[in-house]
């Protein structure tokens, strides 16, 4: 089932022409998978892998794994094929790369719901996520991130990002900074997720830590990986303290007590607990949960 | 008879005695110095031909190796080649096991040298060639401790060893390790070669590196031995053993191997003073880098490591995490080195480790033992010994012995290889069985055997996901549908041994 | 759909079938199949391709040689469909 708010700590690329991989890519417990149809197949083997994933997501169960692909942009000659088939297919989420303006993500949109009207599927069910890969993405963010109720996040992908910035990718991440705070501000701004970018060398953990901390820091909600090594160190780093999963468990014991008195007000220390406080603890309990730092028995 | 002082010996009071009147050769005391006696008396021999002579070897006997040596051994190939050329015919080879660089043995099986072969397993050509049917006696497959204890009592009889050894001095005294600069083939221990040293009719050591008298520490001692022969090689040394066994960093095995350590961890078996074996490579070796990380933390230090020995062990003793070392089979020269620097790690023989008759062999003191497996069924019965395919390609190796002592049986496999599952309604070989195997971790799921509530309550409390090794089982068909059965002939390949010597299992040809 | 030339997609890795589809004069669907669990799954895989083939129209005349690795039947479908399309030089395709 496809969800907008759901734990998306990380998300694992698999390349759309790789039948080995495709098979048991949620074995590994990143949050999401994302069969790319995108760049890592080459114009030859666009039809193959639509075929490959169309058929991997159909038949293979893959759980409670987020299911995400990333088709070709519109204004290629892959694009609408990609959207028709994974809309047939049931893939949860599409990732729209290399989106630039409000209007990239409306056209997907119209076309997305052609498609599900065309095969009978109830409007608005497939899923819909924005890959900001250059200068001028980054200036519209904010538009991008509220073009379509059917964004559950906008992303950052770096390597194109500094391409079109003629930056180079280094170790602080200082080129990729005005983008990921535009990102994450704009995501917050419109009620998404905000997604940081791949690192590629699956050898370096330190550097892979780092710059999941940094992007934790400001406020990112996860990170894509390439490689199943990257995901323990990834969902470490996303994990909650101790600290704020004593304060989520109180939060959670004053809303059962509230409900239980029938009260629509929750109050912890004499003071008011506002809705969204409440959803935030709910989620830093699911985080705890899924981190495997959490029993659910400890929060009955 | 009088004797020389005097005294009256009656001959029918040897007689009642049924002992001989002693009277001097003649000769004298030999006088010669130590260095002189070491030339002209030593066991040395000229050459493999002269020592094959003078053991006595003939038409329909047994003869035995050991594969310390293994993908680089070439003792048996050598020693084959000797005796073909010699006109030996109806040799059973009784082999503690055979690799993928005994190919050659199809040749000699095919001119009539050998008749019969006795092993813990087989591979490649050789494998591929008697599961098609190229022997007319079945295969005798017995396990480590199964092949020891029937050395030992006689069931399998021994007329010469042949043991290849990285060092001897001239009498005999072998070993697996050497202090010289002029060793060239360690493998560390000769815990499989010792016991057919000791009860072999007549023992032959071959060496590449005769060293001083007495060469120690000596796995196999003097008296054991017959002859010994100089050979130029031994075999590979760069397949005998290489330096250091690295842990696995394929996913899917850490997957595996991160489970498997969280089940032993909150198994109950997970005490201080604890003991433990495990495989040598893939996911059951990487267990013990999981479990070493929770023993640091919980300040739990294991009693002993028992089995195959690789440099990953030597490295948690030497970081005081195992308090001793008991090693029947080195893995890498940093196991084989550790021999000789490391005063708690001691050279077992296949008696003392997997003895299923007597209570003292190490298996008997083993809490938790992690074991891989080619095919699983719902009855947690294993197979390691034939593919997919029917075809023979594994080695029983230690895998029933430590299963049915071990306190706490853990296997380790995949859901799926390839697309063949691993989990079936009846496995193809019965090698384990399923009795005493308790707890099947793979990388989509853990099933605990009915038989242990106890370690499923456990693992339950503790918040570990189990689920039924009948779902595993349908997991793994989803995926890749249901495999047709395999096609097999009447005829009789192979007989699988379980340790105690009797038959438990029979593998017949595959259908071409 | 017709088939024009020799349409071939796959590769020889692991999980994976190097399909090549192409016109014969035989009256039925062809298959020759090498694959690496021949035993336990040749029957099957062999069904696999000759439904896909029927379910695009094609009857017979149609010759499959296939080099499997191991892939699931999900991927032999992809391959032998996309193959298929390839060889008929057709993106003509109905997503159900």
């Amino acid at each position: 089932m496809a969800t907008k708010q759901r734990l998306r700590r990380t998300m694992m690329f698999i390349p759309g022409n790789n039948p080995g991989m495709m098979r048991d890519a949620h074995i590994y417990g990143s949050d999401s998978i994302m069969f790319d149809l995108e760049d890592a197949v080459s114009m030859a083997e666009k039809d193959a892998a639509r075929l490959l994933v169309f058929n991997a997501i159909k038949t293979i169960d893959y759980g409670d794994t987020e299911v995400v692909v990333r088709i070709n942009p519109l204004n290629t000659p892959y694009g609408k094929a990609d959207i028709e088939a994974m809309v047939v297919a049931g893939a949860h989420v599409l990732r729209m790369p290399k989106t630039e303006t409000a209007e990239d993500i409306t056209e997907c949109e119209a076309y997305i719901a052609e498609m599900e009207k065309k095969h009978g599927i109830p409007v608005g069910k497939t899923l819909m996520m924005a890959a900001i890969e250059g200068a001028l993405g980054v200036i519209n963010a904010y538009k991008i991130a509220t073009a379509s109720d059917r964004l559950i996040g906008i992303a950052i992908g770096a390597e194109d990002y500094c391409a079109n910035l003629k930056a180079n990718r280094t170790k602080s991440g200082i080129e990729l900074q005005l983008a990921r705070e535009t990102i994450v501000v704009a995501a917050r701004a419109a009620g998404i997720d905000a997604l940081d970018t791949v690192f590629s060398d699956v050898n370096d953990e330190e550097q892979l830590i780092y710059e999941a901390t940094l992007v934790k820091e400001m406020g990112f909600d996860g990170k894509s990986v390439i490689n199943p090594r990257q995901i323990g160190p990834v969902h470490k780093v996303f994990a909650p303290t101790e600290k704020e999963i004593e304060k989520a468990k109180r939060i959670i014991a004053a809303l059962k007590e509230a409900e239980a008195k029938g009260s629509g007000v929750i109050s912890l220390n004499g003071k008011m607990v506002d809705r969204p406080v409440v959803i935030r603890a709910e989620r830093t309990i699911e985080l705890a949960i899924a981190s495997g730092v959490l029993l659910p028995e400890e929060v009955e | 008879m009088k004797n020389a002082i005097h005294h009256e010996v009656s001959s029918e009071l040897l007689k009642h005695l049924g002992l001989e009147f002693y009277s001097d050769n003649g000769k004298g005391k030999d006088c010669s110095t130590l260095n002189e006696r070491l030339v002209k008396n030593g066991k040395l021999v000229d050459s493999l031909e002269a020592a094959i002579k003078k053991s006595g070897l003939k038409d329909g006997m047994t003869i035995s190796f050991h594969h310390h040596f293994r993908n680089g051994d070439y003792i048996l190939n050598m020693v084959l080649d000797t005796l073909a050329k010699m006109g030996f015919k109806n040799l059973t080879v009784a082999s503690s096991s055979l690799s993928t660089a005994h190919a050659p043995l199809i040749e000699h099986i095919k001119s009539g040298v050998v008749t019969k072969i006795e092993s813990s397993g087989m591979r490649d050509d050789l494998a591929d060639a008697i599961s098609h049917g190229l022997m007319k006696e079945p295969v005798i497959f017995r396990s480590h401790g199964g092949r020891a204890s029937a050395i030992a009592n006689g069931s399998l009889h021994i007329d010469v060893a042949f043991l290849g050894a990285p060092s001897s001095d001239v009498v005999g005294n072998a070993s697996g390790v050497y202090t010289n600069p002029e060793g060239k083939s360690i493998c560390g221990s000769l815990g499989y070669a010792k016991v057919d040293a000791r009860y072999a009719d007549k023992a032959i050591i071959l060496t590449d590196n005769v060293v001083p008298f007495p060469n120690s520490p000596a796995s196999i001692p003097a008296t054991d031995v017959d002859y010994v022969v100089k050979v130029e090689a031994l075999g590979d040394s760069s397949k005998i053993s290489s330096g250091a066994t690295r842990f696995t960093k394929n996913p899917r095995d850490l997957l595996i191997a991160e489970a498997a350590a969280k089940v032993i961890q909150e198994s109950g078996y997970f005490t201080d003073g604890f003991s433990i074996q495990t495989g040598s490579g893939g996911a059951a070796l990487a267990v013990t880098r999981f479990i070493s990380e929770e023993m640091v933390k919980r300040n739990i230090k294991a009693r002993f490591a028992l089995g195959g020995i690789t440099g990953q062990i030597v490295k948690l003793y030497e970081e005081g995490l195992i308090g001793k070392i008991l090693d029947v089979q080195g893995f890498d020269t940093i196991a084989a080195e550790s021999l000789i620097n490391n005063a708690d790690h001691i050279e077992v023989d296949g008696n003392q480790y997997a003895s299923p008759f007597n209570e003292g062999s190490a298996i008997h003191q083993l809490d938790v033992v992690i074991l891989s497996a080619l095919e699983v069924d719902v009855n947690f019965n294993v197979n390691v010994l034939t593919g997919s395919d029917g075809v023979i390609r594994g080695a029983i190796g230690g895998h029933p012995d430590t299963a049915s002592k071990a306190a706490l049986t853990v296997l380790v496999s995949p859901l799926i290889r390839g697309r063949i599952p691993c989990i079936l309604d009846r496995v193809n070989t019965l090698v384990t069985p399923g009795s005493v195997c308790d707890v099947l971790v793979t990388d989509q799921g853990i099933a605990v055997n009915p038989n242990r509530p106890e370690v499923k309550e456990r693992l339950l409390k503790a918040g570990l996901k189990v689920t039924t090794i009948e779902a595993l089982k349908e997991s793994a068909e989803k995926v890749v549908g249901k495999p047709d059965p395999l096609q097999f002939t009447d005829k009789v390949v192979a007989v699988v041994t379980h340790p105690d010597g009797r038959v438990l299992d029979v593998i017949h040809e595959v259908k071409a | 759909m017709e088939l024009i030339s020799k349409g071939r997609a796959g590769t020889l890795e692991s999980g994976d079938i190097c399909v090549v589809v192409e016109k014969t004069d035989d009256a039925g669907i062809v298959i020759d199949l090498d694959s690496s669990v021949a035993s336990l799954f040749g029957r099957e895989i062999k069904e696999v391709i000759k439904k896909t083939v029927n379910d695009h129209g094609f009857k017979g005349g149609v010759k499959v040689t296939a080099t499997d690795k191991g892939a699931l039947n999900c991927t032999i479908e992809a391959r032998v469909t996309a193959a298929l399309y390839r060889a008929a030089e057709s993106t003509e395709f109905s997503w159900k």
